[in-house]
């Protein structure tokens, strides 16, 4: 861009000079060992697999993805991976919205943050084995509700499709909440305050400054966490049923991949789950699109 | 008309307050009834039908460290995680810095190359990954542990990295370049004691995160390149094998390695970093 508005000096200047008007020198080759990592590591993979999923084992280019889709029991864990993922993500944004509002305006965050990013960091195995515990038959969750006369018998909690709804909530919901509540405190609270002085009650100030102001924010939230949840694996195969119920994309991809040892199938089902993930994803950041887009934040950078 | 200051006074905006907080509360107790489930099961002689064990012995611990190999097991944990540690700092911190002062043609490219890998799930990647891995022969090693590990940890010290970047005033720099210091001493003498809470903050949560990265190394893990949180699958995948017991003391050691670290990366970082990365410190406008 700058060499454009110099012309006269840019061509008389040597290569190096004109590189670093550009802001290439020697500190932006910094950049290249990580990039060339991740390409190395991260781009290079995807394309092979996409190149291996296009050379089957037996049959034509694309006899892959004509398998997945022809066959109930592998593309059937579409449908029954969406049904887990879409109800477990929009329950942890409705859930984490009010309380990202209530929070935002206590003193001492601290304290609770600390203690909900706990499950975050454990991750899916343990909480998995936690829930095995706590909602087996025998587990706390369903002596208190026959103790409360809620119910006479056990209740089947785990391996099933709810085992693995709240293995998403367990960790889903702190992942969630503290990324909206990382947004909603980086909205400027004198924007609030000036509609409170112009007469809004609560719930139009909700619904006329922090919903719009939020929305950016939320929808980004959604992906992340529903393409977590899209590929949710050792959850669905700890508390759920992996050959029913929570036959998720991933068990399919898994079984083609250290099953059957057809890592042509395998490629191909991940190209598929990469596929609906980004589908998603560019649907929602499309709709971000007609959103307010612009400062929220005062003095924040 | 209603009262604007306090305009949260009405008996149902009360309601939902309380609701709010209900919610929060229940979700903080069944938390407990899931990790203490594990907790006091671990510690349990005995625990069919009632509300406790009917005794607490420590023996399952000893148990599970002879059963599952735990010492091979945490000594191969530490040591991915170590180097993972090592390698996204030493790559990821100078690329964070180019980032971070230059403009370059490309930059949004480049900036794109290191957030794909946080928003793709290690699941996705992670097939096509130890696909190339074991064709290098580097699959189900150790080695192939910390590569894939590479994969979220790089990307995240850079993002975590470039704000507090961001923040060192740029005169600073150029002070240190017209008393004469190259970059290199201007990154030892200047730069590294100006970052290291940042850049401290960021490899701490690289470590905790790692330690529970459980899908890439399930992936590319090997009989001897297991780590702590795939032996816990597999132990819970295995459930009526052994004790239940055994597996929950098993859980409890996971539980207490990872706990250690993410106290102490708490001292130094915000709980809303691990999720992503956070708006920088206020005061600074970017």
């Amino acid at each position: 861009m700058t060499d454009a508005a110099l012309p006269h000096r840019a061509a008389s200047a040597s290569l190096r000079q004109r590189l670093a008007r550009r802001g290439v020198d020697a500190t932006t080759l910094l950049v290249l060992p990580a990039a060339l990592t991740i390409l190395g590591l991260f781009v290079y993979p995807f394309l092979e697999g996409l190149v291996l999923s296009l050379l089957p084992k037996t049959g034509g280019t694309f006899s892959n993805y004509a398998k997945f889709f022809s066959d109930p029991f592998l593309y059937q864990t579409i449908p029954t991976t969406l049904g887990i993922a879409v109800p477990a993500t929009l329950a942890n944004i409705l859930l984490s919205v009010p309380v990202a509002l209530r929070v935002r305006k206590m003193k001492r965050q601290r304290f609770l943050t600390t203690i909900l990013v706990i499950p975050i960091t454990l991750g899916t195995v343990l909480v998995a084995e936690g829930l095995l515990n706590y909602l087996g038959p025998q587990g706390w969750l369903n002596r208190t509700l026959i103790t409360l006369h809620l119910i006479s018998h056990p209740v089947r909690l785990v391996h099933n499709y709810w085992g693995v709804f709240w293995s998403l909530v367990i960790s889903g919901f702190p992942f969630t909440f503290l990324l909206t509540l990382s947004y909603v405190t980086g909205i400027d609270p004198s924007l609030e305050r000036a509609a409170s002085t112009l007469g809004a009650g609560p719930r139009a100030r909700f619904r006329t400054i922090l919903l719009p102001l939020m929305a950016s924010g939320l929808a980004i939230t959604f992906c992340l966490s529903f393409v977590q949840a899209f590929a949710v694996f050792p959850s669905a195969v700890l508390v759920g049923s992996p050959a029913g119920s929570t036959r998720v994309i991933s068990i399919a991809a898994f079984q083609a991949a250290y099953e059957t040892y057809d890592d042509s199938l395998a490629s191909s089902i991940a190209m598929i789950m990469a596929a609906i993930q980004l589908v998603i994803v560019v649907l929602v950041l499309a709709g971000r699109g007609f959103l307010y887009r612009g400062p929220a934040s005062g003095g924040k950078g | 008309m209603r009262d604007i200051s306090t305009g949260e006074s009405s008996i149902l905006d009360r309601i939902w307050i309380l609701a709010v907080w209900t919610f929060v509360g229940f979700f903080i107790l069944n938390l407990i009834g899931v990790v203490g489930a594990v907790l006091v099961d671990s510690f349990a002689t005995r625990w069919l039908g009632t509300w406790l064990p009917t005794g607490f012995t420590w023996h399952w611990y000893l148990d599970a460290w002879q059963e599952f190999q735990l010492g091979k097991i945490l000594t191969v944990t530490f040591e991915v995680v170590g180097a993972v540690v090592l390698i996204s700092g030493v790559l990821g911190v100078p690329a964070a810095y180019a980032l971070s002062r230059r403009d370059f043609p490309g930059k949004q490219a480049v900036m794109l190359l290191f957030l794909l890998p946080l928003l793709v799930p290690p699941m996705t990647i992670g097939i096509p990954l130890a696909t190339v891995l074991y064709r290098f022969g580097v699959g189900g090693t150790i080695w192939g542990v910390i590569l894939a590990n590479l994969v979220p940890s790089l990307p995240f010290v850079i993002l975590i990295t470039i704000p507090f970047i961001d923040q060192i005033d740029q005169r600073v720099e150029a002070a240190a370049r017209v008393f004469g210091a190259n970059t290199f001493k201007l990154f030892v003498y200047v730069l590294m004691p100006l970052l290291t809470p940042g850049i401290l903050a960021a490899l701490l949560l690289v470590l905790v995160r790692t330690i529970a990265m459980f899908e890439l190394t399930f992936l590319t893990s090997g009989p001897t390149s297991q780590t702590l949180v795939v032996a816990l699958y597999y132990a819970v995948d295995a459930a009526g094998v052994r004790a239940g017991q055994s597996v929950d003391a098993m859980a409890m050691i996971y539980m207490a390695t990872t706990l250690i670290w993410l106290l102490i990366a708490l001292r130094f970082v915000n709980p809303t970093q691990i999720v992503g990365r956070q708006a920088t410190p206020a005061g600074h406008d970017a």
